[in-house]
């Protein structure tokens, strides 16, 4: 077994290649002109395009205006799904109430019908509220997620409860205690809610393909979609746009990725 | 709406009277031992009547409860609603159960299920073992540089389908791809990725494997951290060897984590939509078209909602049986 280590090294770097390789090969070909995308060999190292790419993008989708759409879209979206789900987390955690199981059981429930089901009366309910093609038809559906409401509840239960009731004795109204004591104690998890929340809001797809018409409403994955669809497309500008929705999440991981992985753990291994 | 003081708060609590003696500190209520703490300490007198002890709880779940309602409880109501109907928009017209029975006699619903099906039966081992074995060397102490294979392996799961999409829309590209490239340096013809019916299904299965396999791992290697170390020890006392030690502790000791990625994998690839859409549109010959790919083309190509809410309910029956059969065969037997 003497070398068990460097071939489980080498087999773990070959997985690391497969999986990291092609986000290379993106950075680079979206540097390229668009007839060299296709080239072969494959370009595998920067090219000169980058500027001219963007620009594109900026003529065939709007790139700014689609960036701003998709960050307010995700940022709304982050804020209100974690205000819902830490109030109500905290209220499965640590409240007794009529109801309580009941709405805990078919909230979870809900996890195993496919959105799907939900798209056409949704759909229906925002046009007849004439907020189709709105940043609030995107973002309103999001608003209760069952995961982070989940999350929340599993987390908030580990506080012990003398920490709220030293707090209560105190004089403390409900109000300050959860802004003083349960949210700063608990503001990793909470941070990994809003961390995954935000990837969930900026890579979702179908709802806001269905929710939004203009393209000047478009998020990015939306427009990255509805250019790859055009018959005249320039695939150097497609991969570019799919090289910007791709990057700021791996930045945003690798800066907070204590966080991140800490909040998938509590949720899956938690009890 | 009004909030209700805690003298009238429903959930039949005996009333705690804010400032009498009796409700501060200690007062405890019996029965429902779980969170009575929580509710011994009390607000101080006078301030703040709106956020008395009763209402408090309902006042921190109204939002979730008014979102469920709206955007979860409604919809999924009034969906099964629409798929007793036909016509288009507000002209609905009661057709009983002629949406479902158009359903069994189509053969393109049934040609979306067997491909969900196939794609099923075969992605989802095959990435859970890939996942398995990552793990497993990721939780080996003999491995070099391990956090930045975990940083590598996890960083699929982060892309959005739409990156992912386009991105492996041309890696798998017949004539100038890159996989294409990398199979011809060990001297593989070119393979048709997206052209062939067989061979879309195999790119289909590929892309989600890249996609998922790494958020898995990460959550078997968290499992597999919280095994106690005593127990392979005591095995290893015993005699045991790898293999045995792999088979008598390491599985059963990860079965509630497999039981949820298996559940959730499966219901994940039972409403498989984004993959085939960016990368093949469903094609070609109808070989990549999913049961939900099938609904939207339904819904929102043909406008016809009837039939697109029967086909998301005969799809949401499929995933709770078999996410209630897959919980029944490896659930905790008790």
């Amino acid at each position: 077994m003497k070398f068990r280590g460097p071939l489980l090294t080498v087999l773990l770097a070959g997985a690391f290649g497969l999986c990291v390789g092609p986000f290379w090969w993106l950075a680079m070909a979206a540097t390229q002109d668009d007839k060299d995308v296709f080239s072969w060999p494959p370009k595998l190292l920067p090219g000169s395009h980058l500027m001219e790419n963007l620009q594109g993008l900026q003529e065939s989708i709007g790139l700014t205006r689609v960036l701003v759409n998709t960050l307010v879209v995700a940022g709304l979206q982050t804020v209100g799904a974690v205000v819902v789900s830490v109030l109500a987390g905290y209220a499965f955690a640590k409240f007794d109430f009529r109801g309580r199981n009941l709405f805990f059981v078919l909230l979870l429930s809900t996890l195993v019908i496919p959105d799907a089901v939900m798209l056409i009366p949704i759909f229906q309910m925002m046009m007849d509220l004439g907020l189709i093609d709105s940043y609030e038809s995107v973002v309103l559906p999001g608003l209760v997620t069952p995961f982070g409401i989940f999350l929340m509840r599993q987390a908030l239960r580990s506080m012990p409860d003398e920490l709220l009731d030293a707090a209560r004795v105190d004089g403390a109204g409900e109000l300050r205690v959860l802004w003083r004591i349960v949210i700063p104690v608990n503001r990793p998890i909470i941070a990994a809610l809003a961390l995954f929340v935000f990837l969930g809001g900026w890579n979702q797809f179908v709802w806001p393909l269905i929710a939004l018409r203009s393209p000047e409403m478009y998020t990015l994955p939306v427009a990255t979609a509805t250019l790859q669809g055009l018959s005249t497309t320039d695939y150097a500008q497609v991969l570019l746009a799919g090289a910007i929705a791709a990057i700021p999440v791996m930045a945003l991981f690798l800066v907070l990725q204590r966080q991140f992985i800490s909040g998938l753990l509590a949720g899956a291994t938690k009890e | 709406m009004s909030l209700a003081p805690s003298e009238s708060a429903p959930g039949g609590a005996p009333a705690v009277a804010t400032g009498t003696p009796a409700g501060r500190g200690g007062h405890r209520r019996p029965g429902r031992a779980r969170s009575g703490s929580s509710r011994s300490g009390l607000a101080r007198p006078g301030r703040r009547r709106l956020l008395t002890r009763g209402s408090v709880p309902y006042l921190l779940i109204m939002p979730a409860v008014l979102g469920f309602a709206v955007f979860k409880a409604y919809p999924i109501a009034a969906s099964f609603w629409i798929s007793l109907t036909t016509g288009n928009g507000d002209a609905r017209q009661f057709a009983g159960l002629s949406n479902y029975r158009r359903l069994l006699d189509d053969p393109l619903f049934w040609t979306a299920l067997r491909n969900t099906a196939l794609i099923l039966v075969v992605q989802v081992p095959l990435m859970l073992g890939l996942a398995l074995l990552v793990a497993l060397g990721l939780n080996s102490t003999k491995v070099w540089l391990r956090p930045l294979w975990r940083l590598g392996v996890f960083v699929p799961s982060l892309t959005g389908l739409v990156a992912a999409g386009v991105m492996f829309s041309v890696i798998l590209n017949h004539d100038a791809g890159l996989l294409n490239w990398v199979l011809s340096l060990f001297g593989i013809d070119r393979v048709n990725w997206l052209g062939s019916p067989y061979w879309a299904r195999v790119g289909v299965v590929l892309v989600i494997t890249w996609h998922y396999t790494g958020y898995n791992a990460v959550m078997y290697l968290a499992g597999l951290q919280g095994i106690p170390k005593e127990l392979y020890e005591a095995a290893m006392v015993d005699g045991a060897g790898p293999v045995r030690r792999f088979f008598a502790i390491t599985l059963p000791q990860l079965r509630p984590i497999l039981l949820l990625t298996v559940v959730l994998s499966t219901i994940g690839t039972l409403q498989l939509f984004d993959e085939p859409y960016v990368l093949t549109g469903g094609g070609p010959d109808n070989s990549t078209l999913t049961v939900t790919m099938y609904l939207y083309n339904n819904g929102f190509k043909y406008f016809d909602f009837g039939y697109a809410s029967a086909l998301a309910y005969a799809l949401a029956l499929i995933v709770s049986v078999l996410g209630i059969l897959q919980v029944r065969l490896m659930g905790e037997r008790r």
